[in-house]
């Protein structure tokens, strides 16, 4: 496969993962975030906790793996974007501190205080870092103040507090509520009564919430945002170098794919369809197909982020020439092959192993289950 | 601007979050497989009591696992947020195995450790001990990518420098995975776990022992890690002396640190059994020899010599002044793709590249390089000898106690008196913690004995750091060290009261305070018959 295909297969990769991400961990956190709303006593709390019990865990490996990926395939971007945003991963990573210990040390003691401690340990695990990630996005999507100095060394310019600017926070709250809205679905499918109930309105909830915050973004990057363009000729196959492009901001830029390609403009579509049918789903008390729309929203979300910027992953405000691109911010050729075959071979097992143990733990987790099986669950 | 203090806070700060990870690794590689050992003796006989012991060493191996894949997010985000220049250096190289461990690996492990907990009642026996082991080989072979990526800094094959992109790249994808550095590190560290592990089991059950209750439960854990932990501690001794055998250029630095060996010494060279180091004489001033012994363990033969350290340090010399060569022409390639004369100079010294890099600590133009700062740039290249020789030999000897512990646990294990060794079960109960201090001291011999490079020969540590201020690690520092202090007394905490408390935990019904104490169960806890 020739250098060009390499990377713009890896784009979609890291999408496929993020999104892997969003709807398999998305979930769980969404579970975290609704925990202290939907379950109002211990047994409820916990039977919302065990729908997830067996599965956090690898659930969580979507998002190690998806770093890791990153990591490899753009190993300019990891660098970058880490190093830059310090206090936001520092902040996400700590948040995420709290979902394998309060996972499985909460009901390993008897006292109220330390399980509602952990309670909200797992709120903070699951709210904190989407809400981050979507900042993230939200930053990207305006650029963000930082340059390479001529041994590509990456020196980020900003200040943690403007990462924290209206648009990115906008961001925020839509990667919020389209983890919570996922969570949401995905506990309409395990529990029963009260917290089925509960679960319910919090779906129609952020359902609507993500709906109207997303449609507010896109309107907020068409008209209010200048998007980047290259301005010089790059040639795709070539060896990765940052440095040897020039780059432009332009007002109305991250609209040019969807009038240059014709199919991009589905990715949107799609994700304001499946929110809706969501909606429509966990109204009319289908559960598993509101839990796939929002996987479906989930795609189209972030599919709409990556698609409006690409080929931009991270453009850079202050030094717009050593933003960062699917073309120069990538690994060797060797290095994006032999990734390429890695994923081919383990991502259809690991999605046939994950199923499997679905399918093995699958049914509602009721309260009577908790307290009959007191010293066992979570 | 990349200041000392900067370096040496990233350095501090990766050193206290890889040791305090380490801390849960090693358990969990080991307790796996005894799981897997205890499971198949359960399929295999259908005696309920080995399900008992996986069910309760399992929930010791859950408690002890959650800060396991807690604390190793951080490592996977540290090398982004403070090791920034390192990331994009060498992640084409070192990016594919964490990533490869991910897919292949971390999940494999992560899912069925699902099932493992909570798939007791919805599979049938086979099928849950298919997902115990499935766990087990789970994460020792993300130990196994783990250490190929940590194999690589030591001894960094299969890979060449491109000034375009100014980084690392992968030229041979299997000289990296089948590098005998990563694999001698690989079942070093792998048994090392399985001696942790085992001797966990065997102090705690020691514990039930002297205390006279659970006898049944105890005895079988017991004589279960005294076999396991036998050959562990056997294969750790055998398999770490393997990896003082390889033959890369910095495992030789190492050793000679290791051995306090200033001048290179006729084959085959003593090994120093006690030495006080004189770092500025660069000699011993006390020492006591065993002769042969280390020329035989180093080298394999009687002919073969090993480097001491003054000749090691008169090679990199040589090897820094080329170096300033391949800085210099690099410097000329990065501003001019196209200059020819820079191309040629390049060429002929680009394998001396990262010993010229090591001048960047001094001065930002190398070719203005000072003979002072050469003569530091040299001294650096060995890391400081005291603190890898006493490491090592802590290790060593901890390694032997080890070894002679389980022997006798195993003779009386065969004997089948071991109840009646008072002495033997004591031993095993206070040295729970030894195991961990020596895989931390074993750490910092691997590590700590690379400096002063983040990847062998190729980039300096001081250069691999993120560019951030140094206002940054010291609030980051001080959160790491607040979590993880917390977090160690809630892990210790828990681990103690469910050790205390024994099988009773699983709430059968069946052990000790269960019959006898009527009210040592909560009322609201009904029992859960299996």
């Amino acid at each position: 496969m020739d250098y060009e295909t390499l990377k713009l297969v890896w784009w979609l990769l890291i999408g496929v993962l993020l999104v892997g991400f969003a709807i398999m961990d998305g979930h769980d956190m969404g579970m975290g975030v609704l925990l202290p709303f939907v379950g109002r006593n211990d047994l409820e709390r916990r039977a919302v906790i065990n729908t997830v019990a067996p599965h956090w865990d690898g659930n969580q490996v979507w998002f190690i793996t998806a770093g890791g990926a990153i990591f490899a395939a753009w190993p300019m971007v990891y660098a970058t974007a880490f190093s830059g945003f310090y206090w936001a991963m520092m902040a996400a990573l700590w948040a995420l501190f709290f979902r394998p210990v309060g996972f499985d040390y909460r009901s390993k003691i008897q006292n109220p205080a330390w399980r509602s401690t952990w309670d909200w340990g797992l709120f903070i695990g699951g709210a904190v870092p989407p809400i981050i990630f979507g900042v993230a996005f939200g930053n990207l999507l305006q650029g963000v103040p930082f340059h390479f100095d001529d041994i590509l060394m990456s020196t980020y310019t900003g200040s943690f507090w403007q990462l924290l600017n209206p648009f990115a926070l906008l961001a925020g709250v839509v990667s919020l509520g389209m983890i919570t809205f996922q969570g949401a679905n995905y506990l309409m499918m395990r529990t029963e009564g009260d917290i089925y109930r509960r679960t319910r309105s919090a779906s129609l909830l952020f359902g609507t919430l993500t709906f109207i915050t997303f449609a507010l973004a896109g309107w907020w990057v068409a008209t209010g945002i200048d998007g980047y363009v290259i301005t010089s000729t790059v040639d795709p196959n070539g060896l990765p170098d940052p440095l040897a492009k020039t780059v432009a901001t332009a007002a109305g830029a991250w609209m040019t794919n969807y009038h240059t390609y014709a199919w991009a403009k589905w990715v949107p579509i799609a994700a304001f369809a499946a929110l809706a049918t969501g909606i429509l789903f966990a109204r009319l008390d289908k559960a598993g197909l509101a839990f796939w729309s929002s996987s479906v929203a989930c795609a189209g979300i972030i599919g709409t982020a990556g698609v409006s910027m690409f080929p931009f992953i991270m453009p850079s405000s202050s030094d717009p020439r050593s933003s960062l691109t699917v073309y120069d911010a990538v690994s060797s050729h060797l290095t994006l092959g032999l990734m390429l075959g890695a994923t081919v071979i383990f991502m259809p097992l690991i999605i046939f192993y994950t199923s499997w143990c679905y399918k093995v733990m699958w049914g509602k987790v009721t309260t009577e289950f908790i307290a009959a099986n007191d010293k066992s669950a979570y | 601007m990349l200041t000392e203090e900067l370096v040496d806070l990233s350095r501090l700060q990766f050193a206290v979050t890889a040791l305090y990870h380490f801390l849960f690794v090693p358990l969990t590689l080991g307790l796996a497989f005894i799981l897997v050992i205890m499971e198949l003796t359960y399929v295999i006989t259908d005696r309920p009591i080995y399900k008992d012991m996986v069910r309760f060493w399992g929930k010791l191996f859950g408690i002890n696992f959650a800060l396991g894949v807690t604390t190793g997010i951080t490592m996977e985000f540290q090398f982004g947020t403070n090791w920034a220049y390192y990331s994009h250096y060498v992640g084409d190289i070192f990016g594919a195995p964490l990533a490869i461990e991910g897919l292949m690996a971390f999940f494999l492990e992560s899912t069925f450790i699902g099932l493992f907990f909570f798939g007791w009642d919805r599979l049938n026996k086979w099928k849950h001990f298919m997902v115990t082991v499935l766990m087990a080989v789970g994460s020792n072979l993300s130990a196994l990518w783990i250490l190929i990526a940590n194999g690589w800094m030591q001894d960094p094959v299969g890979a060449t420098f491109s000034f375009v992109t100014m980084r690392m790249e992968m030229s041979d994808f299997w000289a990296i995975v089948f590098n005998p550095t990563a694999q001698a590190k690989f079942v070093h560290t792998v048994s090392a776990g399985y001696v942790t592990a085992s001797l966990f089991v065997l102090g705690i059950s020691s514990y039930y022992l002297l205390k006279g209750r659970d006898l049944d439960f105890a005895r079988r854990s017991f004589r279960i890690a005294a076999g396991f932990g036998f050959a562990s501690a056997l294969s750790v001794i055998v398999l770490g002396d393997e990896s003082g055998y390889t033959v890369s250029e910095s495992q030789k630095t190492k050793m000679a640190a290791i051995e306090a060996m200033w001048e290179t010494e006729p084959a085959p060279a003593a090994f120093t059994l006690f030495a006080v180091p004189n770092e500025k004489a660069e000699r011993n001033d006390y020492e006591l020899q065993i002769p042969y012994a280390l020329g035989l363990i180093g080298t394999r033969s009687l002919t073969k010599t090993m480097p001491g350290i003054k000749e090691i340090k008169a090679r990199n010399r040589e090897r820094i002044e080329n170096g300033i060569h391949a800085v210099v022409a690099l410097e000329q390639l990065r501003r001019n793709h196209d200059d020819k004369a820079a191309l040629a100079q390049f060429e002929a010294h680009k394998a001396d590249l990262g010993f010229g890099l090591l001048l960047k600590k001094y001065i930002v133009d190398v070719s203005q390089a000072t003979p002072e700062m050469i003569q530091q740039a040299v001294d650096d290249t060995v890391p400081r000898v005291a603190p890898l020789f006493w490491s090592f030999r802590f290790m060593v000897a901890l390694g032997f106690l080890f070894l002679l512990l389980f022997s006798f646990a195993l003779l009386y294990s065969i004997k089948g008196n071991f109840i009646e060794k008072k002495w033997l079960l004591r031993w095993a109960l206070w040295f729970i913690p030894m195991p961990w201090i020596a895989a931390e001291l074993g750490w910092i011999v691997a590590e700590y004995g690379r400096q002063p490079w983040t990847i062998y020969g190729v980039l300096p540590t001081h250069i691999s750091v993120s560019n951030i201020s140094v206002g940054n690690i010291y609030g980051s520092l001080a959160g790491f060290v607040g979590f993880y202090t917390v977090l160690l007394i809630v892990e210790m905490y828990l681990m103690t009261k469910y050790a205390r408390q024994g099988p009773a935990s699983l709430g059968t019904g069946k052990y000790h305070n269960e019959k006898s104490a009527g009210g040592a169960l909560p009322a609201s806890a009904p029992a859960n018959p299996i």
